[in-house]
């Protein structure tokens, strides 16, 4: 045996670029079972357990419907509002949730992380997966409701774009994951972010595209639809409406251009990420 | 050389006392715009000097400085030290909870560390969801969980309940259950905290009993951190004693359990009249080598070395066991063998014979008493402590304690001899 050959070292420093994918890889089972674990607990402690991912975005759905659409008069593109309401809801909630868990990650793991090492990436991985199962319920709602208005006839139809649906949610994840880290990484030293996330998510579904259509925003703010437009969850929501509804603007230049900027923040979410974990346990 | 199993060069770990920073976003906004004013930190404790240089060095305690050892494979290794002596702190950076400040480790081999009983348990999850989810969290993947599944089931003794959520169990079956599963890892190297203190002593015997023997037949190498002498005596051969975040020495557990407990000696309880005084007292093998500690079940000799300052007469000694719980297990008590002692001004040594020691290994406190007529003349009710070991080699090995209770007989004949100045 070769004494020189050692498994693993600790140094105080480590690369920034080592982004421990391979450890995290080693660990794939206990994502499953976190995962599994967020969907029991949840489950086990209500008494309507999984209906209530259902009541929220229905009822979302029908605020959103008498407000902006009945009260504001807000377009709808010609798709029937609730509908309309839905994909936005449905495509916007995903993204938010993987957002704002993952952005209180180190708060709210602060006891099992002072006490076990095992690769950090894996609870914000977790945290996006056990949504995704949230996600998945949601979705199926979404699609209830299409078929009734098939059924009754309304006018909307199914485009190409809907082959887009894998990417749209990977990249929705992927950001809300990569913010999330930065924000969780930052919270660990300024608290007072976690305010300000609730907050600005809130703000931020303004600034999309969930309860009016890129169209409109470019008709009535010729000046200012930029900004709407260069928001990266834009072109999601509205590919997401455009695959499903028909309706909506696609445009491969805009959703490429999320793209880009997913893998952006999800890279330099990892470094963070990675770099406040070496020693966050020391000053949480 | 050739079967390092963890090496540590030169490692340090600082914390930052007091605040990092302010917290706030909207604090360090303001600390910020008060410099550039040129004011004063508004946010500055009273009292506090605002000079750099000396705050750097306030401000950093070093937690672990320059620790360097290596540990051999399959080798079980004690680290002892009192409160804040850097311990946990040298485990948590060891299993890379937290990152070194300085310094290097490198090793081989999967590390296993239990830092805490039933770190991730869930109180919803049924005790078989929580093995699975444990064992993960602690590095094990999930075919190697279901292959020790009965295994660990067994050891935690909750078949009946394994189905049940957790949070419905004895606190008693929640640690079994949580160490069961830290015991059972396909690890090669093991760090346990001081996580035992929990369970009761039956099921401390047997965790103790567990990590012997995943140390002895898989080559586990251990390191474990305790305060109980007694657990670390029985399991670890060799210890480092760690003093205010250094190393103070590493060597066989024989001789670093000893310099930890001279160390932690606390000055003693007197009373009485004080004619007589005891001043030392000599532990001896029947070979009259000096000893440490005892060893159960084997012929002892204890040397109570007294000066007398006037003469007394009709003098009895006595020397108490106390165990750990402040119960007195046995007396030795010359008046027990029909002798009292007429003592003139000088030194004293009484020789206590004991053939064979019949105390449980553990720690004891030893009381001195001399008495004259009923008349206390010294009594010092923590006079030293004391571990009874169990000699490993001895071919006469009893495993079976003496009596349940603690409390018992002790064959023994005294002699006391005068001694010439």
């Amino acid at each position: 045996m070769n004494h020189q050959q050692h498994d693993w070292t600790i140094e105080p420093q480590s690369s920034l670029f080592d982004l421990k994918l391979k450890d995290t890889w080693a660990y794939r089972d206990l994502l499953w079972l976190l995962v599994r674990r967020d969907f029991v607990s949840f489950y086990k402690q209500t008494i309507l357990g999984p209906l209530w991912f259902f009541i929220q975005p229905l009822l979302t759905t029908i605020i959103f419907t008498f407000v902006f659409g009945n009260l504001a008069g807000i377009s709808t593109d010609g798709l029937p509002r609730p509908l309309f309401y839905m994909a936005g809801i449905t495509a916007w909630n995903y993204f938010a949730d993987c957002l704002t868990k993952t952005s209180t990650v180190f708060k709210d793991n602060a006891n099992i992380f002072g006490k076990v090492y095992f690769p950090r990436l894996i609870m914000p991985l977790s945290i996006v997966v056990s949504n995704l199962v949230r996600f998945g319920v949601q979705f199926l709602l979404f699609l209830m409701v299409m078929a009734y208005y098939y059924f009754i006839g309304a006018k909307f139809s199914i485009t190409w774009a809907i082959a887009l649906f894998p990417a749209i949610i990977t990249l929705m994840a992927l950001l809300g994951l990569g913010l999330g880290m930065i924000i969780s990484a930052l919270t660990t030293k300024y608290r007072d972010l976690a305010f300000l996330v609730t907050f600005g998510v809130q703000l931020l579904m303004y600034a999309t595209t969930v309860i009016y259509p890129l169209s409109t925003a470019k008709s009535n703010y010729p000046d200012y639809a930029w900004l709407i437009e260069y928001n990266p969850m834009t072109p999601l929501i509205e590919t997401f409406r455009y695959g499903f509804l028909g309706q909506g603007t696609f445009s491969w230049f805009y959703f490429g251009y999320t793209a880009i900027i997913t893998l952006v923040v999800l890279f330099s979410g990892i470094i963070i990420f990675n770099k406040v974990e070496k020693n966050f346990v020391d000053t949480v | 050389m050739q079967n390092i199993a963890i090496k540590v060069e030169n490692l340090s770990k600082a914390y930052q006392l007091g605040e990092i920073g302010t917290g706030t976003i909207s604090k360090d906004l303001a600390r910020w715009y008060a410099r550039i004013q040129g004011k004063e930190d508004p946010f500055l404790r009273i009292g506090e000097t605002h000079e750099r240089a000396n705050k750097r060095n306030l401000d950093v305690v070093w937690s672990l400085k320059d620790i360097s050892f290596e540990i051999e494979k399959g080798d079980t290794v004690g680290i002892i030290g009192r409160n804040g002596a850097g311990k946990s702190t040298l485990l948590k950076v060891l299993s890379r909870v937290t990152s070194p400040t300085t310094g290097r480790i490198t090793g081989k081999g999967r590390i296993a560390s239990l830092l805490e009983v039933g770190t991730g348990f869930h109180p919803e999850l049924t005790g078989r969801e929580n093995i699975y989810l444990n064992g993960s969290i602690l590095g094990m993947r999930k075919k190697e969980i279901a292959r020790k599944f009965d295994e660990i089931v067994d050891f935690a003794g909750v078949e009946r309940y394994i189905d049940t959520p957790v949070k419905r169990y004895s606190s008693g079956m929640y640690v079994r259950l949580a160490f069961a599963v830290a015991a059972h890892l396909e690890s090669e190297i093991l760090f346990v905290d001081e996580v035992l203190a929990v369970g009761d002593a039956e099921f401390q015997r047997k965790c103790l009993g567990k990590m012997n023997e995943v140390s002895k037949s898989e080559g586990k190498t251990i390191l474990f951190v305790s305060h109980s002498m007694d657990s670390i005596h029985s399991l670890c051969r060799k210890s480092i004693l760690l003093k205010h975040g250094q190393m103070h020495c590493f060597d066989a557990s024989e001789k670093v359990i000893p310099l930890y407990l001279s160390d932690n000696e606390v000055m003693p309880k007197k009373s009485g009249t004080g004619e007589i005084n005891v001043s030392s007292l000599t532990l001896r093998d029947k070979n009259g080598n000096n000893l440490d500690f005892l060893n159960a079940y084997q012929e002892v000799y204890l040397s109570l070395n007294v000066h007398c300052k006037v003469p007394v007469k009709d003098v009895s000694f006595a020397l108490c066991f106390n165990n750990i719980h402040k119960l007195r297990v046995c007396s030795l008590w010359t008046n027990f063998t029909d002798k009292t002692y007429n003592l003139e001004p000088g030194d004293y040594t009484l020789i206590y014979k004991i053939p064979t020691l019949n105390l449980i290994p553990g720690s004891y406190e030893l009381v001195t008493y001399i008495e004259s007529k009923s008349r206390v003349i010294e009594r010092i009710d923590d006079f030293k402590e004391i571990t009874v070991g169990l000699n490993q080699d001895s071919p006469k090995r009893i495993t079976e304690p003496i009596s349940t209770t603690g409390v018992y007989w002790q064959n023994f004949t005294a002699e006391l001899h005068r001694n010439n100045a």
